[in-house]
């Protein structure tokens, strides 16, 4: 339950920095009283379990929900993030979970609504060359950047996410379940990709339910559980402490599957229970 | 194991051409191909309103041979050009995917203001024009306003302008209930007489296809030094001439009789222009991205207040357009200017044409493609001399088709992934 984002941070630039932020749906308190550090170069898992309110913090630090109080700091100032362009501008993108593709637009379309290239002649060619050159980058496999969103498989759309969010060479990258919808390779794919975005001196903010994923790629896995901060890890917690954070007890409905198939396999070694 | 396809290594060079598990058209076969498999995944563009054209118009003029004669069609024009500005501003809004059903009533007032500043107080033409306009663009962001305010949706917030704005008219018009427009102005000239001279129509058919030749061979050659597939000159050559030779046809075929009516070039100009805006603009592409996923869009950080604001106002003032294009068709301001089928035409002409009513999917020239649909009906029932009755009811099977093919492409494009 230690704070440990003084040891991790060894001098690098403070991105972010939330302090108390609470946000009310009517009487629901989604977000209770969190704090938030991002440092450059550091890749941030936020875990918690449905309901947790991880979704909610995503959306308020990229601008769609404001929080109810609290303030948040980006590089040293005070910001208040009003809407999505406001968090934009500042650097901080975004990659929802459900992706917020236009289904009805072509892959270059979808990197660059907003940001249109010339915007009274719409410079097809330029975008259409720095598209490859982005998804050439996340190493992606598609077959045009030509064809509507909708004609792509799941991870496709990811990467053209991913892709989109690094348009604008932002300083802090929020993925919101980066890799719930992907195969092996490009899980793996999309690691790499945010250990080379972090490289590159930004601070990555992940929501992830794949502990393994989180622990490939963490430096610090920061727990929410009701909507309250509920504990800070290094990636080689155990497994244990992580989920008692973020269930709330050591006494859970995993911990105690976990005891009984310990116990199952104790007596009568049996194939499954290797898993 | 793995079987390994002989590539030109100059294609595989190419950025957009990596994957080497895409097939790519190549060659004019190639290009059919292609054409045919997205036909057939529900990807139609315009080709069925292309096809009903051709049955329509099959059908009328074997029933009447003076359907299709020369002076029937420079006829059909003029008419084609007053409802079809608003079938415009109609694509413009099905585009964000709301809907505008007041179009007719809004082109009714703007006729009948028009006649009360100029006619009656004797304002200047240009004037009483420009307050027309303005009306226009005030009523659509009064629309506007209460959509982004209130969430007021379009459907009914139109519906409640319909009743009041030809109340409004009603009122303006007063007891004598018409003003006949003088018919020896500029005015009723350009919506009854006024047609290009036969030379200046046929360097006008020029210009698109010399156009769309330059144009795209120089994106060709800005494709190809970015190191992106591009079409080789024969194609775009093929395409041109195609172009020009059709136009030239109908041009030559209208010179016959009087000519192409002037209000049909505004018209034309008025949907290349808007083709233009939809899709070679930022903000055309955020119109398109606003009618996919309206979510998504704010969160590209595209004002999608603003975006709607402008297609309200853009399609009310192009009803104000039509109003007065009406108007000077007719040589009059009258309470019936705007009223009955005025208003789903305009809608019918938007949709039959091929701009989907579920937004996101819409293009200028489908405004330009159902109001020749549309009006070809009117016309050819007219000739037969048969009564409204029918006209409406066949115009109204009409539209039904149109957006019983405009679902089932939507429902094949959604299974073959192209929604």
């Amino acid at each position: 339950m230690t704070d440990t984002s003084q040891e991790l941070s060894d001098g690098a630039e403070l991105v972010l920095s939330l302090r108390g932020i609470s946000k009310n749906f009517g009487a629901v308190s989604a977000l209770t009283e969190i704090n938030l550090d991002v440092h450059a170069g550091e890749v941030v898992a936020l875990v918690g379990d449905n309901g947790a309110g991880k979704s909610t913090l995503v959306k308020i630090l990229a601008g769609v929900h404001q929080p109810s109080s609290g303030s948040v700091t980006f590089r040293g100032k005070p910001v208040t993030l009003a809407d999505p362009s406001a968090a934009l501008r500042l650097g901080i993108a975004t990659v929802f979970q459900d992706l917020a593709l236009c289904e009805n637009l072509d892959v270059v379309a979808n990197i660059f609504l907003g940001r249109e290239l010339s915007p009274l002649r719409l410079d097809e060619v330029s975008m259409e060359v720095k598209a490859w050159t982005l998804l050439n980058e996340l190493s992606a496999r598609l077959p045009s950047v030509r064809e509507p969103v909708a004609s792509l498989s799941g991870g496709q759309r990811q990467t053209v996410a991913i892709a989109r969010s690094l348009l604008l060479e932002p300083k802090l990258i929020l993925l919101d379940e980066p890799t719930a919808a992907l195969g092996v390779a490009q899980t793996a794919e999309v690691l790499d990709l945010i250990e080379r975005v972090r490289d590159r001196g930004l601070g990555v903010i992940m929501v992830s339910h794949n502990m393994e994923d989180v622990r490939a790629v963490a430096d610090r896995i920061v727990v929410l559980r009701l909507g309250r901060n509920n504990g800070v890890f290094e990636p080689d917690a155990s497994n244990q402490d992580l989920v008692s954070a973020i269930t709330g007890a050591a006494n859970n409905s995993v911990s105690r599957r976990v005891t009984r198939r310990q116990a199952q396999s104790d007596q009568a070694p049996t194939p499954e229970a290797r898993r | 194991m793995t079987k390994s396809v002989e590539r030109d290594p100059a294609v595989a060079a190419m950025l957009d051409r990596r994957d080497e598990r895409v097939r790519h058209a190549q060659g004019i076969g190639g290009v059919i191909r292609s054409f045919l498999d997205r036909v057939r995944s529900g990807d139609l563009g315009s080709l069925p309103v292309v096809i009903g054209l051709v049955i329509i118009w099959t059908v009328f003029q074997t029933l009447n041979p003076v359907f299709l004669a020369p002076n029937n069609l420079v006829n059909l024009l003029f008419d084609s050009s007053t409802v079809g500005v608003m079938a415009l501003g109609i694509v413009c809004i099905l585009t964000v995917g709301e809907i505008d059903l007041s179009v007719g009533s809004v082109s009714g007032f703007a006729s009948a203001l028009v006649g009360v500043l100029w006619v009656n107080q004797g304002w200047p033409l240009a004037l009483a024009i420009l307050a027309a306009l303005a009306f226009g663009t005030v009523i659509g962001a009064g629309y506007a306003f209460l959509f982004n305010r209130f969430g007021m949706p379009s459907f009914v917030s139109t519906l409640a302008g319909l009743l009041s704005i030809l109340g409004l008219q009603l009122y303006l018009l007063g007891s004598t209930g018409s003003i006949n427009l003088p018919y020896d102005s500029p005015l009723v000239n350009f919506g009854q007489l006024l047609v290009m001279p036969a030379v200046v129509a046929y360097v006008l058919a020029a210009v698109p296809g010399i156009a769309l030749l330059v144009l795209e061979y120089r994106t060709a050659n800005r494709r190809r030094e970015a190191g992106l597939s591009s079409d080789f000159f024969g194609r775009l050559l093929l395409r041109a001439v195609v172009v020009t030779v059709i136009l030239e046809a109908i041009v030559y075929y209208l010179n016959l009789d009087r000519g192409i009516p002037w209000m049909f070039g505004l018209f034309v100009g008025l949907v290349l222009a808007m083709n233009y805006a939809l899709t070679r603009t930022k903000w055309g592409r955020s119109m398109t991205a606003v009618g996919g996923n309206r979510e998504a869009a704010r969160r590209a950080g595209i004002n999608v207040h603003y975006i709607y604001a402008t297609a309200f106002m853009l399609c009310s003032a192009l009803a104000a357009v039509g109003g007065i294009l009406s108007a000077a068709r007719l040589a009059s301001a009258s309470q019936q200017a705007g009223a009955g089928d005025v208003n789903l035409n305009a809608i019918a002409a938007a949709v039959i044409g091929g701009t989907s009513l579920f937004g996101g999917r819409g293009s200028a020239y489908s405004a330009l493609l159902g109001i020749i649909v549309i009006q070809s009906i009117a016309s050819g029932l007219t000739l037969l001399d048969l009564s409204s009755s029918l006209r409406y009811m066949i115009t109204g099977a009409v539209l039904a088709i149109a957006v019983i093919v405009d679902s089932l492409a939507r429902r094949s494009r959604v299974s073959h992934g192209r929604a």
